[in-house]
């Protein structure tokens, strides 16, 4: 799998989307932290945060006998260079603006 | 944005296809750090104590009242071509300076890994600044990391 079809695999879960959210929110939280926001056992957050890290989204670093999770979008980023970029960047933000004003419309 | 242990730190990694002293080369010399993310050029006296100086570029004097020196810093620790230690002070943003530190980890296949770690406790709106969360200020650290990468592998910037 190359590194694209990583961060591709990675982002099409909505779990592990939720998770990105959360660490976007606020990074570097621990797998309690985490796993207090999901109603998912130990093991199945784990298990996501594994995939999200070998894709280079999460990055993990120790801090004393914790381990806290960051978000790195770094490869998002890439992707959205390699792929938005291309593919006329500001149609996709006016059909995206498009979308979050007729979506606000609803009550 | 605080985490147990009070502290607040974004971590930012890219990988690139580029020797260790290339990156390190990219990151330091004002002749490269001017072509690529905000194109603003840094100089470093590379030593411990070693001041740093960051430029506007071009397209920043543009915006009338901006100032020739934007950012200021100091060399903590230095280990070329594997690990920089630096404090980062932009100028334009009333906060203590924060802490960056680059480390640069060789890999297989000539990839290197570039981890970039920005101490931004106690300094919310650098925070938002280089997370990229603020309006018209461009994308931070993602932004810049990625297109260094794009510049060291494909021998142009993404901007340029």
């Amino acid at each position: 799998m190359t590194d694209d079809d990583k961060v591709f695999k990675a982002l099409a879960d909505p779990t592990r989307r939720f998770l990105l959210d959360l660490l976007f929110a606020r990074d570097g939280r621990t797998l309690t932290e985490l796993e207090s926001e999901l109603a998912m056992s130990r093991f199945g957050v784990m298990k996501h945060l594994k995939v999200l890290e070998e894709a280079g989204l999460v990055i993990t670093r120790r801090s004393g006998r914790e381990k806290l999770h960051f978000l790195n979008s770094v490869p998002i980023r890439l992707i959205h260079d390699r792929w938005i970029d291309k593919y006329t960047e500001q149609q996709v933000a006016a059909l995206s603006d498009l979308k979050a004003e007729l979506e606000d419309e609803d009550p | 944005m605080s985490t147990t242990t009070n502290t607040t730190v974004q971590i930012h990694r890219v990988y690139i296809k580029a020797t260790p002293e290339a990156i390190w080369e990219a990151i330091t010399s004002p002749e490269w750090s001017k072509k690529y993310g905000y194109q603003a050029p840094v100089e470093y006296d590379l030593r411990p104590g070693g001041a740093i100086k960051g430029y506007a570029s071009p397209e920043m004097m543009e915006h009338p009242g901006t100032p020739e020196v934007i950012l200021e810093g100091e060399v903590i620790e230095c280990d070329p071509p594997r690990r920089l230690v630096q404090t980062w002070n932009p100028l334009w943003i009333d906060e203590p300076a924060t802490r960056l530190t680059y480390e640069i980890e060789e890999g297989p296949n000539g990839v290197c890994s570039l981890t970039l770690t920005h101490d931004v406790t106690n300094a919310p709106q650098t925070a938002d600044q280089v997370a990229g969360k603020l309006e018209n200020a461009g994308g931070g650290w993602v932004q810049v990391l990625s297109d260094l990468k794009t510049l060291l592998e494909t021998g142009k910037s993404l901007y340029s």
